[in-house]
């Protein structure tokens, strides 16, 4: 009988790292508290301190021994990354030879280790380099540090997590059917080389990752900084605070979210359903005017949609629905046009057997009743999917909306009304206002989008395959 | 050039192969434009001798129909309601009488003004009773166009329904001399969810597709006729009129008018930028999207939710705010500057968006990261399609990863993703939000300013559109005609790639 696997390292490994996150976010705050009750001192200290460790040379700024430092640096971190990768590789040869004896590993793990030590100790030379020992280099070293040991943390952090389920697993397989699991033994297998290029690609997601999101963790905390509203070379706040977002209240920007708001159910509502019964018809009626209708719409699509513009104002205009009641205009011009928007939509009712339909036909439904009780139930993905992209188009719309509410502040949608705050004689004062409206605007879509993502895949997907 | 049989192609070394194909390529495009000629005449002589068919069941019907049908030929729906079809009879009536009353009291009065567009501007005479200027708007050029066009749809509509008219007749009597009953007003009501379920459901949209997308591009193509602009379209002066191919002319001419560069030569600017950028962004996306959605699902990798969902925030958070946030990143006083300025990496700030070449790659990098997540979706889907049994066997053939992206994975994504990357091709170049946001079409390039205002070098001809339609001139005229152009473009490219896909053939082979 097999025994039942323990949870507690699991447990230990997170423990561990939620410790260490806890340690080093304290620290950091220590440090920062610190700083700016004393801001000279222990900036020299730490600064004197930088200095003895790595630099012999008298400090000048463009001194050459910087750039040497920073060379050597350079070197050394390749060869300590070098060293690293080699020791792994080692390591896992070990591993996958289901080494019994211990000191097998060790080679392996001193490798490892002194890449390690060589590429962080060089690693920091290299950035006092490039630094030339500034004040600003100093902080650079600290959130490194910091940021070394986030890494540290949340490798333990997921490792335990990993464990856990994997015990879990385990240990519900041996409950239920008496024996492990059958791929508990899988990943001993591995190469070195296999574990080469995971580490690359995972290496280059985290970068990748980081890329995507430095934007928005920068909107965020320059959505809190309240000791200027100008936009700044900087990005942590020096204070913190939730001025813009009370601000915001004060201004035009509940009425431009409300639009906005009213617009996109209104849209996503009536979008959908035009978008469905085109795309429905042209999917499974056989017509004469069909082709015809196919490819004339695809021509007119080839017309930039902003050539209408300059008319549906006009028009608008004559029926009253421009500047303050910009609204009702514009959910007229964007779920007028939208019949146009039926390729993805068509696609996924292409790959619903014809079929049905025809059983359902011979048992006497009218096509009617097929859409309704048949069809609709099985693309309920893509009446999400259009749903969605209904509901987010107003959010982001622009061109239309900014020529239809024409300056007129009550009439805007959030995109045009932040916008207005980005022009050059409002950036100065209204700039980190601007972010914490983007930061509200944001927030409920994300979210939305991300609770629904399944669906936009699969519309995504379905729509480029069947172009 | 000599066409080579298939073993002679073999036989041939590998980069004669290439040449080979290179040139057979240049070769065919005489006789692909040639079949494509062809294919219009055909299509021009089908829709004449269809036109000439439809005139001929017209007499025809006419000649051979009882006194009901000869009727209906001026009172339509006569002929339904004296047989009994009361639902339609009165249906046809009632568009008829519509059509009248709206011709005698608007129709026939935009229609005559539609030549001239309107003789009699606003006048501004004293009103003795109210005792100040008054203004008086006479003729309206843009609703003179615009009513004369909606004039000449409901015609057109009108004429339809008449050949319906007509047809239902011969089809009537038809039916009734071969002893069966005709359908009653319930049956027709019921086909409605039934065997003409697409007309009920096709109603709504077409309308609106008609009303909002047809007619306004029809209305914008005419005013490339005319000199609608700025100061023909106000309290003091609201005609305009026609002018021919003039504005085409200006646009297609080398000379400079009116101050700045020639239209023609800004234009060739601005389209080769445009070509060059929809070039780049739809290939940057397309490879790296694929690499990365090859590297998130490849075997072995942790956490691919997560990636997957990161990457997807560029598509969730509305580009206005991202786009904006970013440009603003890196602007003179940015973030990114000042990041790099605190480092002392730089001593001073990169110009992102002051220098052309600059702000040209940059648009394309910042592209890339809006764009890359929806590539990697697509691709996720479409790789997970590959038979796995096509890696399996390729590896035991030896094949490196290399080869098995060269041979397989490239070749099937290609194929499935043809159509949708002759897309995104087009609606790069349509791209407004990316370049209005990011850059507003700077840095300004002041040599290649028109008399319909300012340019910039990462304007393309979409935002130029824009900025001749809001700017300080509002030369609608010229902003129609590059509005043509832009769909000549597109069109050319869309006719000849399409023509290129192996995918796009048959649609309903996918069913």
């Amino acid at each position: 009988m097999n025994k039942k696997k323990s949870y507690s390292p699991a447990l230990v490994s997170i423990l561990i790292g939620v410790v260490l996150c806890g340690l080093v976010f304290g620290l950091l705050f220590l440090v920062r508290n610190t700083l700016k009750a004393n801001d000279t001192g222990i900036v020299q200290m730490a600064q004197t301190i930088g200095r003895k460790i790595v630099d012999p040379y008298p400090i000048n700024p463009d001194h050459i021994g910087a750039v040497l430092l920073s060379l050597l640096g350079a070197i050394m971190l390749v060869v300590g990354a070098a060293l690293i990768i080699s020791g792994i590789a080692k390591l896992f040869e070990a591993i996958a030879e289901n080494e019994r004896n211990m000191m097998s590993y060790v080679p392996g793990a001193l490798m490892l280790l002194c890449g390690a030590v060589i590429a962080y100790g060089f690693a920091k030379a290299l950035l006092l380099g490039v630094t030339r020992f500034s004040t600003e280099g100093m902080y650079v070293h600290l959130f490194i540090d910091a940021g070394i040991l986030l890494i540290i943390a949340a490798l333990l952090i997921g490792m335990g997590c990993s464990r856990l389920v994997r015990a879990q697993k385990y240990n519900r397989s041996v409950k239920i059917y008496g024996m492990p699991p059958a791929d508990v033994n899988r990943s001993m297998g591995l190469k070195a080389s296999n574990l080469i290029s995971g580490i690359g690609i995972h290496t280059l997601l985290v970068i990748m990752s980081v890329v995507w999101l430095i934007p928005f963790v920068c909107i965020i905390l320059q959505s809190f900084r309240v000791e200027t509203a100008m936009p700044v070379g900087y990005v942590l706040p020096k204070t913190w605070g939730f001025g813009n977002y009370t601000g915001l209240l004060k201004t035009d920007f509940p009425k431009w979210y409300l639009n906005t708001f009213i617009m996109a159910l209104v849209v996503a509502v009536l979008q959908t359903i035009i978008v469905l019964c085109m795309s429905y018809v042209l999917s499974r009626f056989r017509f004469k005017m069909r082709k015809p209708l196919m490819s004339f719409m695809l021509i007119l699509g080839m017309f930039p949609g902003m050539l209408t513009m300059i008319i549906l104002y006009r028009v608008l205009k004559d029926l009253g629905l421009t500047q303050a009641n910009a609204v009702p205009g514009l959910i007229l011009v964007y779920i007028a046009s939208s019949g146009m928007g039926y390729y993805v939509s068509k696609g996924f009712f292409d790959t619903i057997p014809k079929s049905l339909d025809e059983a359902a036909c011979m048992d006497g439904a009218t096509k009617a009743q097929v859409l309704f009780r048949i069809i609709l139930p099985l693309a309920k993905p893509i009446v999400i999917y259009t749903i969605l992209t209904a509901f987010m188009a107003p959010w982001g719309d622009f061109v239309f909306a900014r020529y239809i509410s024409m300056n007129t502040s009550a009439g805007m949608n959030v995109a045009v009304g932040l916008n207005s705050w980005l022009s050059l004689d409002q950036i100065n004062s209204h700039y980190t206002m601007f972010c914490a409206g983007g930061v509200v605007v944001a927030i409920p879509v994300t979210i939305l989008f991300l609770c629904l993502q399944r669906y936009y895949v699969e519309g995504v997907t379905g729509g480029a395959v069947k172009g | 050039m000599r066409k080579y049989s298939d073993v002679e192609y073999l036989k041939l070394s590998k980069s004669k192969r290439f040449l080979y194909r290179f040139l057979s390529f240049f070769a065919g495009i005489p006789g692909a434009v040639w079949g494509f000629i062809k294919k219009i005449g055909l299509a021009v002589k089908g829709g004449v001798s269809a036109v000439g068919n439809e005139f001929k069941d017209v007499f025809t019907t006419f000649k051979n129909g009882d006194w009901k049908t000869r009727l209906s030929y001026l009172i339509m729906g006569f002929g339904c309601l004296a047989r009994g079809q009361i639902l339609r009879g009165l249906l046809f009536l009632l568009f008829e009488i519509v059509f009248i009353i709206y011709m005698v009291v608007a129709g026939a009065h935009w229609l005559s003004l539609l030549p001239t567009l309107g003789t009699k501007g606003p006048s501004v005479e004293y009103n003795a009773v109210y005792d100040q200027y008054v203004t008086t708007y006479n003729d309206n050029s843009f609703k003179i166009l615009l009513y004369g066009v909606l004039t000449i749809f409901f015609i057109i509509a009108f004429i339809y329904t008449w050949r319906v008219n007509v047809k239902q007749n011969r089809i009537a009597e038809g039916i009734l001399k071969s002893g069966k009953k005709l359908k009653s007003g319930r049956d027709d009501l019921r086909s409605l969810v039934d065997d003409n379920f697409h007309k009920t459901l096709l109603a709504l949209p077409l309308t609106g597709i008609i009303i909002f997308t047809v007619l306004p591009i029809v209305f914008m193509i005419l005013v490339a006729f005319t000199n609608y602009d700025g100061s023909h379209d106000g309290y003091y002066n609201n005609l305009f009129t026609w002018v021919g191919l003039d504005n085409f002319n200006t646009m297609l001419s080398w000379e400079a008018a009116g101050g700045g560069q020639s239209y023609a030569a800004t234009f060739g600017e601005i389209l080769s930028w445009t070509l060059i950028w929809a070039f780049f962004a739809t290939f940057s996306n397309y490879f790296l999207g694929m690499l990365v959605a090859m590297m998130i699902n490849k075997k072995g990798v942790y956490l691919k939710k997560v990636w997957r969902t990161i990457l997807v925030m560029t598509i969730a958070i509305p580009q206005f705010i991202s786009l904006l946030y970013v440009s603003k990143m890196f602007a003179k006083n940015g973030i990114v500057n000042g990041a790099l300025l605190d480092l002392n990496l730089i001593t001073k700030p990169l110009p992102f968006w002051e220098k052309a070449g600059w702000a040209r790659v940059m648009v394309i990098l910042i592209n890339i990261w809006i764009g890359i997540p929806y590539l990697m979706l697509i691709a996720t889907g479409i790789l997970m399609n590959i038979p796995a049994d096509l890696y399996e066997s390729a590896k035991i053939d030896g094949a490196s990863g290399w080869q098995q992206y060269r041979k397989i994975t490239l070749p099937y994504m290609l194929f499935v993703t043809g159509p949708y990357l002759l897309t995104s091709f087009t609606s790069n170049m349509n791209n407004f939000n990316v370049i209005y946001l990011l850059t507003g079409g700077a840095p300004t390039n002041s040599a290649a300013s028109t008399a319909a205002g300012s340019v910039g070098y990462t304007d393309l001809l979409i935002t130029w559109l824009f900025k001749i339609t809001t700017g300080p001139e509002a030369q609608y005229y010229m902003a129609s005609v590059v509005g043509i152009m832009v769909f000549v473009v597109v069109a050319v490219i869309s006719l000849i790639v399409y023509n290129l896909l192996p995918s796009v053939k048959n649609e309903e082979d996918f069913q």
